[in-house]
């Protein structure tokens, strides 16, 4: 690895962005629908963890109920298009908008707790949203069957039905959250959320205002969770409280910690491993998820850092050691 | 003039009364210490002032207005700056990061680089290795870290916390000429010691904590000829 890492870090950044955008365009062309739709999947999840990677792996903050506003971004985007007829793309926003103020209500009051506190609220949070889902609140999530009967999206007078549409449009929020997120790591937010990861005493009486600092990251990682949800309905004119299910919010945090936490390749591997290679290997059934469990364990012996760790983050977990 | 008062203060850590009606003064360009042994509660007043936990009871004023609801965060652009105990570098961090994250409060790039250039005016050290990480510097240069990141907000006023802990003889003496110096240039200080004697031969003033209650006060030159003080902080017979 430490052969080719330098001779790839000579080639101008900008050039194997720009290689990977058009290979990722390029991608789906060869293939059938079925693996169209696995790379759609791809698309989203990856969006997902790194949103999700906002919270955890920047503010080094614990959230396990990261599918409640994945499922709250879906369910507003497909309830203002079955009641009051806005087009889909139109409701993106409110989608945002819903999820991030649930992002701030929830997290606000919890803020203070640390670690496996703040996660066990987080758990409860996304147990909160599935079953207030599943008990049809205000009557009209549509209770256990959810919600169907969502209109297709429309772009330019392009109605996108079929999946190579629903790739183009998720790899296009993905190259968007990607600069996004890159933006963010090396702002000032971005080193302030490393400080209080890091050393949240030292952060605050070096002047980092702490509490709002992790409410950003929560309200923005959980707002972009709710776009996700959105780009869900976008493709499936169903939407289920299965959406908030716990093992969702697992698979999330997986696909963060396993690649690396903290790291945006990391994310991508994470979610190569989680979402992409369980998709291909559905053919060995029931003894995909024991080796699936087989091979995070190992991980997490072998590699405690992840598989594509970001430096400072690897450096944090090997000197504990 | 008269930076920092704080009266009658009372702080707790849950049912444990941490502090039981400590008032101090620190006049501008002093450098005031703090005496006490474990548990007296020095730690716990500079906590209490910088805003990172509460008095229950009584008052922290400083340059006239009174911090006790002030977030910690906005007590740093007053010009307060505390450099907690244990030297809390960041060590996956550059020299240069981690002061950088002290001028975190500095919008001004201009000024950054103006305390920057004071910072390594005063560490030389730390320019020589301000591209080396935070967790390959040595102990006494960790601290200088610690508190050269501290400068980089310039405090007017600088709480220290035990910055001598920790540290072989040599660079004890090395960081309270420090201490010395950063005081001769401007900057007022409130120290936490449990180095009395190194602490009294810099300071102009102490107080003596026992239990949460300040015991004994007055010029640091008086305490040191205290029986009381020679006894039980010094070592003497």
């Amino acid at each position: 690895m430490t052969t080719w890492r330098p001779r790839l870090q000579k080639i101008p950044p900008l050039w194997w962005q720009a290689g990977l955008l058009v290979l990722a365009i390029l991608l789906p062309l060869p293939l059938n629908d079925y693996y169209r739709a696995v790379l759609w999947r791809t698309g989203l999840y990856a969006i997902l963890g790194l949103s999700l990677n906002i919270i955890v792996g920047y503010a080094g903050l614990f959230q396990l109920g990261h599918a409640a506003f994945y499922a709250l971004g879906a369910y507003t985007s497909a309830l203002l298009n079955l009641h009051f007829d806005i087009p889909l793309i139109l409701t993106w926003p409110a989608s945002i908008l819903v999820a991030a103020l649930f992002g701030y209500l929830i997290s606000r009051p919890i803020l203070h707790l640390r670690g496996d506190y703040l996660c066990i609220v987080t758990i409860a949070f996304g147990e909160v949203v599935r079953l207030a889902l599943v008990n049809n609140i205000f009557g009209i999530t549509g209770g256990a069957n959810g919600l169907s009967g969502i209109d297709r999206p429309v772009l330019f007078g392009l109605v996108l039905r079929s999946p190579i549409h629903h790739y183009y449009l998720v790899l296009f929020f993905l190259v968007l959250t990607l600069f996004a997120v890159r933006r963010l790591e090396n702002s000032r937010l971005g080193r302030a959320w490393m400080y209080v990861r890091e050393d949240e005493t030292a952060a605050e009486a070096m002047g980092v205002n702490t509490t709002r600092v992790k409410l950003l990251a929560f309200v923005l990682g959980s707002g972009w969770a709710g776009m996700a949800g959105a780009l869900y309905v976008a493709r499936v004119p169903v939407v289920s409280p299965d959406l908030a299910r716990f093992i969702e919010s697992v698979i999330m945090f997986c696909i963060v910690v396993l690649g690396g936490t903290g790291s945006i390749p990391g994310v991508f591997v994470g979610t190569l491993g989680m979402i992409t290679l369980p998709e291909i290997f559905r053919f060995l059934k029931t003894w995909r998820d024991a080796w699936m469990g087989v091979a995070m364990v190992a991980m997490m012996i072998a590699r405690p850092e992840g598989l594509w760790p970001s430096r400072r983050i690897r450096m944090e977990i090997r000197e504990e050691e | 003039m008269l930076l920092l008062k704080t009266e009658n203060l009372h702080t707790y850590y849950g049912h444990v009364h941490a502090l039981k009606g400590i008032s101090l003064e620190v006049e501008e360009g002093e450098i005031v210490t703090l005496l006490g042994a474990n548990g007296a509660g020095k730690s716990t007043t500079l906590r209490t002032i910088s805003g990172l936990v509460r008095p229950r009871e009584g008052e922290v004023k400083f340059k006239g207005h009174v911090l006790n609801h002030v977030p910690a965060h906005r007590i740093v652009q007053m010009g307060v700056c505390h450099v907690p105990e244990g030297r809390r570098i960041f060590t996956t961090l550059t020299v240069m990061e981690n002061l950088m994250m002290g001028a975190y409060t500095v919008k001004d790039e201009r000024v950054v680089q103006e305390n920057l250039q004071r910072v390594f005016d005063l560490f030389p050290r730390l320019a020589e290795r301000k591209n080396q990480l935070g967790g390959t510097l040595s102990g006494g240069e960790q601290q200088m870290l610690t508190i050269g990141r501290a400068l980089m907000a310039r405090p007017s006023l600088l709480l220290l916390d035990e910055p001598s802990l920790g540290l072989a003889p040599m660079l004890v003496k090395a960081i309270f000429d420090t201490i010395r110096e950063i005081n001769a240039r401007g900057t007022t200080i409130l120290l936490v010691e449990q180095n009395a004697r190194a602490a009294l031969k810099i300071a102009h003033r102490a107080y003596v904590l026992e239990t949460g209650r300040v015991v004994l006060s007055g010029p640091a030159q008086e305490l040191m000829q205290d029986e009381r003080v020679r006894k039980a902080y010094l070592g003497e017979r």
